[in-house]
């Protein structure tokens, strides 16, 4: 029951992106298409499940006792760059053509500070290893939804008539603060 | 005491990840062929698609495994092709310079209007509005630029209601011929300005009356290009003027005899 919570409320409640506003430039900048914003969803939640794990496992196990948690950012940094650069050559080797799909959003992913983020708030809210990979891989799901949605309405709004002084970005930033406003309606479920 | 194991934590750990990367990567290694990569950096880079392939890489991959020709960038022409043969070790064949063309004159003062239209500005989508736009023809090019927004180098726009082709910018990619919704796009034979080049700017397959209800400068079909001729090279085809270039001289009499002018010197 409490891993579901935890999952709920990383995916829906505390959405990565529209309420606590990390990994704002792939959801921004990757999601006029459904199907690269799907290709992003997908990525980012194979990395963050993964690193939340790896994460969690060295802050408990050599940080902790070594009295070096304030070490905590460099080192996850060093885990997420790697493992981002891991799952690169592993897609290259065994199925191109999801590399080829992905293309340049994989090595974005490492610059996404969800990324880093959420291995940080795992750190902070002192989940252990389980529930670290629960809430990474709701995190990460919350991320492609919003991504998925986020896309789908850009698609639309490409055919309405947007006055001038919106066109583009602005829309896009006020779609996003909309959404925002709605997910907020989601922390009624907890 | 703190500060060194703070610093071979990092290091430690850092080294290690760097191990695994390294043991990964020699594990993982995917074969790439150096001719491949040499083709690659001769290749525009614009992943325009133009040749057919998902874009520059792929091409590249292609003209390695031979499966390409060397001269199949159609944007990097004669210069690319025969960089590229020389990497491949063939001989470049003389390929001709193509650009596109616009095959439509019916300016705002020309073409008649059936309606004011306001709404989706889109040629792509046109086929939901009544008539597939205001435009009165029902072949002549809407002027909404679907063909401005496919193209990568800034080589076509709309002026006065008709998309134009800057032929000097063209690259002959093909995608404003892929995207056009009424096929009003050719690739033809490029020619510099100091040889004239003549061409039918209206692709209008109705009969004459027809034309003349709703274009002012539309094909009518009269033939009479066809008649002054000498070499065989205009002739009406469904109503409609062409012009086979393979014949064409360019001395103009088609264009000089055309009643309704619609023969023009390509600009």
């Amino acid at each position: 029951m409490n891993l579901l919570i935890i999952a709920i409320s990383a995916a829906l409640v505390n959405n990565v992106v529209l309420s606590q506003f990390l990994g704002l430039c792939p959801f921004l900048g990757v999601s006029k298409k459904i199907n690269t914003a799907a290709g992003m969803g997908g990525a980012v939640i194979g990395v963050i499940t993964i690193s939340s794990a790896i994460c969690s496992l060295i802050y408990d196990f050599i940080l902790t006792p070594l009295d070096l948690t304030y070490l905590n950012t460099i080192v996850f940094i060093l885990v997420i760059a790697t493992l981002v650069q891991f799952v690169e050559m592993l897609l290259k080797k065994t199925s191109p053509a999801l590399y080829e799909a992905l293309g340049v959003y994989l090595p974005l992913i490492t610059t996404n500070c969800a990324v880093l983020g959420i291995a940080l708030t795992n750190v902070q809210n002192s989940y252990n290893f389980i529930e670290s990979v629960v809430s990474g891989l709701g995190t990460a799901i919350g991320f492609a939804i919003a991504i998925i949605i986020m896309a789908g309405i850009r698609e639309r709004i490409e055919y309405n008539d947007v006055p001038e002084s919106f066109k583009g970005m602005p829309i896009v930033l006020l779609t996003a603060g909309l959404m925002s406003i709605a997910f907020f309606g989601f922390s009624g479920i907890l | 005491m703190g500060v060194v194991i703070a610093a071979a934590v990092v290091s430690i750990t850092g080294l290690l990840l760097g191990l695994f990367l390294g043991v990964m990567g020699k594990k993982f290694y995917v074969e790439v062929d150096q001719k491949e990569i040499d083709v690659r950096n001769e290749l525009p880079g614009n992943n325009c698609g133009g040749c057919g392939y998902a874009g520059c890489d792929a091409l590249a991959k292609a003209i390695a495994a031979g499966e390409a020709k060397i001269d199949a960038c159609p944007v990097g022409g004669a210069p690319v092709a025969a960089k590229i043969a020389e990497i491949m070790g063939t001989e470049a064949t003389e390929s001709v310079r193509m650009t596109a063309f616009v095959k439509c004159s019916g300016t705002c003062d020309k073409a008649k209007e059936n309606f004011t239209y306001s709404g989706v500005m889109k040629c792509v989508d046109m086929n939901v509005v009544p008539n597939g736009g205001s435009k009165a023809c029902t072949y002549g090019c809407m002027g909404y630029g679907s063909c401005v927004d496919a193209c990568e180098f800034d080589a076509i726009h709309v002026i006065n209601g008709v998309a134009k082709v800057d032929k000097e910018k063209c690259k002959a990619c093909g995608k404003c011929v892929d995207i056009c919704p009424r096929n009003l796009i050719d690739l033809i034979p490029y020619k510099p300005k100091a040889k004239k080049k003549y061409v039918v700017e209206c692709a209008n397959k109705d009969k004459g009356k027809a034309v003349i209800d709703v274009c002012s400068t539309g094909c009518i079909g009269c033939g009479i290009c066809e008649k002054t001729c000498k070499l065989d090279a205009i002739h009406v085809v469904d109503n409609c003027a062409i012009i086979d270039y393979s014949k064409c001289v360019g001395c103009g009499m088609c264009a000089d005899k055309c009643p309704k002018q619609v023969i023009h010197v390509h600009a």
